[in-house]
């Protein structure tokens, strides 16, 4: 890695869901149209990651008792406990842009047999299109349901945290576009000081549920280039709640590949040397 | 231990991507790969041990079931014509980078040595292929189990260890139902052997995975999925009794012979199933790790 490594912080705290971030990538990118379909389930009709998808905003609502959580996202604005009295309006939203999150130990790049997924200069995972001949394999492999084959073209997308925009020294199109910096773009280690600062922040608030999420370098993926500040459990997001990279049992499985083609084939052996000889 | 009854997950919808594999294609992968691979230790025993006829028919079979996976997997790809670039690099990583590079060392072996054995030419060169392909068969048999395992599926993952047992002891089940299918019965005694092994490791290294499995192993009890092990559990039972007891007469040992080939191209496509169940309901995501993140008191 050439660069530093760079990365998101999403602060889904401050998400207002006006999916400025899901445009601004379709149109960055030239992602084509997947589908208008209207869910029903709520304001979300993107629905989920995909490889014409590559930021999606969730839309989660909550019924709550206590009433609403409204965040102190300014100085002197009003604090958790302060509405939670009201109780008139018990219903919480929470939004969350979900991306790729350009794992330190990406499954995908791991598994792909073509070494079409490669990690850049940037400490980020990209698919080279000219390379990729979609076998798919990718498409299990992710934890977390982010990559994906492209009906009709065949081979795999995904984000590539806009990787002609890093080239050039600028911002990705959805960290740029987003109006409320829910979506931060910088240097990992940066994110991860201020992350670790805004959740502090959040808590003497007393908004005792918020956590982050994929920061740990010590998580199953070795920690995410793309991290997530939430305000519930991650599966309530449509996130894994504990993500392993497949290939960290793969040297176990060759072991037991290796024992199982050798059981085959003294298995076949024995009964050979059981049968002798062939009758003619 | 008994699953949480209540999960959370995002309107229902699946964590994980499935495979957008073709089931004829991959599944059927599986099992063609497997009666190839173990279809050339059988051919190399029948050979080393004279019994000709069903050496030569087992080299055929390895040949057309080799040939068969080799265009299988080409149609499989998004981009069938870059089907090359399996060969730009070489990957440990990816099991399907050395899949590829076996395939492509295991497919003109099994060719020349079928080549060799029904033309009678170049018989050396013929013994030579016959002995490349028994060492590589039982790697094609049994890495497709990596292969599957390799993913974030729950339904492939949970049983990493398992699947390659699994899949060697259906692969064999297969090239032993084939053996006595096309041989003769008077040289089928090893085949007879190998089928009767090769059904009981089946029955168990499934037993044992669906316990590995713990709630997981609901995708391969129910729906399609269920059906199709049930019907490989059956057949490959039947077969392997079959082959043992009544397998020195000519039309036990062939209907012995089907019953184990369609069992084991049950299993594999029953586990395919399975995989994509598992895939496609949140709950065998979720549920396993917030078990595993309970445990660890986090």
């Amino acid at each position: 890695m050439s660069e530093e490594r760079v990365g998101f912080f999403t602060d889904t705290s401050v998400c207002i869901g006006c999916k400025a971030c899901e445009v601004a990538c379709k149109e960055w990118n030239a992602i084509p149209e997947d589908g208008l379909s209207l869910t029903g389930m709520s304001y979300d009709n993107t629905q989920a990651l995909g490889a014409s998808t590559w930021r999606h905003v969730a839309f989660i609502e909550q019924p709550r008792p206590d009433g609403r959580t409204e965040l102190p996202v300014v100085e002197g604005g009003a604090s958790a406990q302060e509405t939670a009295v009201d109780g008139s309006d018990e219903l919480r939203w929470l939004m969350s842009s979900d991306v790729c999150k350009h794992c330190t130990h990406a499954a995908c790049l791991d598994v792909c047999p073509t070494g079409s997924l490669f990690r850049t200069e940037f400490g980020t995972v990209v698919v080279q299109e000219d390379i990729c001949n979609g076998c798919g394999y990718c498409v299990p492999a992710c934890p977390y349901g982010v990559i994906e084959q492209r009906p009709h073209d065949g081979r795999a997308f995904k984000c590539t945290m806009c990787y002609d925009r890093l080239g050039a020294g600028q911002e990705p199109a959805c960290a740029k576009a987003c109006p409320t910096e829910s979506i931060q773009f910088g240097p990992l280690d940066e994110l991860r000081e201020r992350a670790a600062l805004r959740v502090d922040q959040l808590h003497e608030a007393g908004v005792t549920e918020a956590r982050l999420y994929g920061d740990d370098p010590d998580d199953g993926v070795g920690g995410d280039g793309a991290f997530f500040l939430l305000l519930d459990q991650p599966e309530v997001y449509g996130l894994p709640p504990d993500p392993v990279v497949t290939t960290r049992d793969l040297p176990a499985m060759w072991k037991h590949a290796g024992a199982a083609a050798l059981s085959l084939l003294g298995g076949v052996a024995a009964c050979f040397a059981l049968a002798g000889r062939g009758r003619r | 231990m008994v699953p949480p009854a209540e999960f959370q997950s995002y309107y229902g919808r699946p964590v994980i991507k499935a495979p957008s594999w073709a089931a004829p294609d991959i599944a059927g992968y599986f099992f063609l790969g497997g009666l190839a691979g173990a279809g050339s230790v059988l051919a190399a025993g029948a050979h080393l041990t004279g019994r000709t006829t069903t050496a030569t028919a087992l080299k055929v079979s390895s040949l057309g079931a080799i040939s068969l996976s080799a265009a299988a997997l080409i149609h499989d790809l998004g981009r069938p014509g870059r089907f090359a670039n399996m060969l730009r690099v070489f990957k440990p990583t990816s099991p399907m980078s050395v899949g590829s590079w076996l395939l492509s060392v295991y497919g003109p072996a099994a060719g020349a040595a079928a080549a060799s054995a029904v033309t009678g030419r170049l018989p050396r060169l013929g013994g030579a292929a016959t002995g490349v392909a028994a060492l590589l068969g039982p790697a094609v048999a049994t890495y497709t189990g990596v292969l599957a395992a390799d993913t974030a599926v729950p339904a492939w993952h949970g049983a990493h260890r398992e699947l390659p047992y699994l899949f060697g002891a259906s692969a064999t089940a297969a090239a032993a139902g084939m053996a006595m299918a096309v041989g003769p019965t008077g040289e089928n005694a090893p085949a007879r052997c190998a089928a009767g092994l090769a059904a009981l490791a089946d029955a168990a290294v499934e037993t044992a995975a669906e316990r590995r499995l713990g709630m997981v192993a609901e995708t391969w009890k129910e729906g399609r999925a269920g059906n199709l092990l049930r019907a490989a559990r059956v057949l490959t039972a039947a077969g392997g009794l079959g082959a043992v007891a009544l397998g020195g007469r000519r039309g036990p040992a062939i209907a012995s012979g089907l019953a184990l080939l369609a069992g084991s191209a049950c299993t594999r496509f029953g586990v395919f199933a399975a995989g994509v169940a598992s895939a496609k309901d949140p709950k065998y995501t979720v549920v396993p790790q917030r078990e595993r993140l309970d445990e660890d008191g986090v």
